[in-house]
């Protein structure tokens, strides 16, 4: 372009291609037996990163306040970096010739693997904020574990991704300490809030057949043995914030990690997916 | 920078200045930076204020139209590309409150300015971003146009404007590149991809040339802004500057300026190009833009909306405060 120099300069392209061409050896993406339950344990790892972000990408440029505009759009892009990692491997192991982008853009509803949790409304900011205390409560502790998996590839990706998500829990924390015992107001939001997430939060610690197959491979934790560890930081954090645990189920609601949704989801790919289907293979 | 139409305060020549202003202006001349504590004309502080101020709010109403695309984005990677640079924008809006704010007027009191209509944002955030290549043209044309005003202005008087300047510019020429590399894509692409692209290009042309201000001609506050460099190039030059590398830039994509009248001119070493249409601007600016009233309730909605988050967050530091003095006094 003239006047305004590429920034793929040599170095740099030669950087990314060594890169791209020195990954890890997993004897994990050979095993065929295992493909089909790694690849959709993948996609419940992706989807639900690629999820959650994008519901927080909805608040760009609508926080209450800059530095929380900043924080949003931040940890969204945490989460859609972390979703390139996951529905890349996923895209390999399945090597089937789709790429990451091809999973997200072009599934329908029913072969997303998300947890229910991430694809509720935003709600308000106390809402949301409330919803990823929760998330990131076990997604901290699932990515601890992950950074012990038998598969090089999946540990590589979980120690990249719990230094961002350590900060994730912290912040949240923090805020829903602060807006719990702040006023009768807030006080009031957070608690509404956490009575309309708790039924959903138990999906993340129900373990199927996908499971216990990759738990078997040494490649994932039991995801029930995730949630004590939960239990400890959310019953903390929620005393800390004179907030009461819901008298209610945590586990009512589930079947996300095996594609079957609210009706919110529909709405989200309507959307995140409206150009790669109004313009089929079209390169952007 | 997103300032147009910044009043400045009266001019006055060297004799007529008192002996505190005219040391001033001598320091100015000179090169030096002006720091906060330091003693500064009234009007030299209330100028700076309106225009660090707009540049400010225009950073943060100018996540909107960006943010109108950033769920639609068609890759992760762009959406990934996106979300940072509108995030980039907020925090420019961080740097340039904080900058106002070394001149005595709190980001709240801004704010409420913005709201109530009182202080401006830039005229090229009322229009809306209707396709993806939208992307590309707000990225090329948008923040190249205002990195043309934003570079001279890293050497502006005022120490801490400038030193958000320098920051500030090193992340709008990254956004100026992926705007041109979004256009790059759909020059190249499908013939319905051209065509987003070409009528992008055709419906931010001229909106982009009104970000300068109006001509020097008609530009009534520029000479003490210039004698206080806190505006360093006339409208005029730097609508031309930005003619003059766009032109080309276009011809690299193989898309039509959209000026019949635009021509080489040899003699002056410059374009030869069409006005924008003035009326236009001075309706936008009005508040009879095409987006002025989604803009501003976007802002305020959000602003009311995270009232009781704001309130809340206050409420707890003072709680935690209270806790700790109590704990200090039972200590002791």
């Amino acid at each position: 372009m003239p006047s305004l120099p590429d920034v793929m300069i040599p170095e740099v392209a030669d950087l990314a291609r060594r890169a791209a061409s020195g990954q890890t050896a997993d004897p994990h993406l050979e095993d065929v037996a295992l493909k089909p339950a790694f690849f959709d344990w993948l996609c419940r790892m992706g989807d639900s990163t690629l999820i959650l972000g994008h519901r927080l990408s909805e608040w760009c440029g609508h926080g209450p306040v800059l530095e929380e505009d900043i924080a949003l759009a931040n940890t969204a892009l945490d989460f859609i970096g972390q979703t390139q990692l996951w529905l890349g491997l996923a895209a390999e192991v399945e090597a089937q010739g789709r790429s990451a982008d091809d999973l997200a853009f072009l599934r329908d509803a029913m072969k997303f693997r998300n947890v229910k949790l991430v694809e509720l409304p935003n709600g308000d900011i106390g809402q949301t904020l409330m919803r990823g205390f929760l998330f990131d409560a076990w997604h901290f502790e699932m990515l601890t574990a992950l950074g012990n998996s038998t598969s090089p590839r999946v540990a590589e990706i979980a120690a990249k991704a719990v230094k961002e998500v350590s900060y994730h829990l912290e912040r949240s924390s923090d805020l829903v300490v602060r807006l719990g015992d702040g006023t009768e107001q807030s006080h009031e939001r957070m608690q509404a809030a956490l009575d309309y997430l708790w039924p959903y939060t138990g999906e993340m610690f129900a373990g199927d057949a996908i499971d216990r197959a990759v738990t078997e491979a040494g490649i994932a934790p039991d995801p029930a043995a995730l949630l004590p560890l939960w239990q400890r930081t959310v019953t903390e954090v929620l005393a800390e914030a004179t907030l009461q645990v819901p008298d209610r189920r945590f586990d009512a609601q589930h079947g996300g990690k095996q594609g079957r949704h609210t009706e919110h989801l529909g709405y989200i790919l309507a959307q995140m997916q409206f150009l790669q289907r109004a313009y089929p293979g079209a390169s952007w | 920078m997103y300032a147009q139409m910044v009043k400045s305060e009266g001019m006055k020549s060297l004799e007529d200045m008192t002996p505190e202003e005219r040391a001033f202006q001598e320091r100015i001349d000179r090169g030096e930076k002006i720091e906060p504590k330091e003693w500064m004309p009234e009007g030299y502080r209330k100028t700076l204020i309106r225009q660090i101020g707009q540049h400010a709010h225009s950073e943060i109403v100018g996540q909107l139209p960006e943010g109108n695309w950033v769920t639609r984005a068609p890759t992760l990677e762009r959406k990934a590309i996106l979300l940072a640079k509108v995030q980039d924008e907020a925090g420019h809006g961080l740097y340039l409150y904080s900058a106002a704010e070394t001149l005595g007027v709190s980001r709240d009191e801004l704010m409420e300015k913005l709201h109530s209509g009182a202080m401006k944002y830039s005229s090229i955030f009322n229009y809306p971003t209707l396709t993806w290549a939208d992307m590309g043209a707000v990225g090329w044309l948008v923040d190249g146009a205002a990195i043309m005003n934003q570079v001279p202005l890293q050497r502006t008087s005022y120490g801490p404007y400038s030193r958000a300047m320098i920051r500030i510019c090193k992340e709008e020429s990254f956004h100026q590149r992926q705007g041109y590399a979004i256009m790059m894509k759909m020059a190249q692409g499908t013939p319905e991809q051209r065509e987003m692209a070409q009528d992008a290009f055709n419906r931010f042309w001229f909106p982009a040339l009104m970000m300068f201000g109006p001509s020097d001609k008609d530009s009534v506050h520029s000479a003490q802004s210039m004698a206080w460099k806190i505006k360093m190039n006339t409208n005029d030059e730097l609508r031309q500057k930005f003619v003059d590398e766009t032109v080309p830039q276009a011809e690299f994509l193989g898309l039509t300026v959209p000026d019949e009248t635009l021509r080489w001119n040899e003699a002056r070493g410059h374009y030869d190009f069409a006005e924008p249409d003035w009326d236009e601007f001075f309706e936008v600016i009005k508040g009879n833009g095409p987006c002025n009233e989604e803009r501003l309730e976007a802002r305020r909605s959000a602003w009311d909306r995270g009232a009781w988050f704001r309130d809340g967050l206050s409420a707890y530091a003072e709680k935690a405060a209270a806790r700790r003095a109590a704990a200090r006094v039972a200590a002791e």
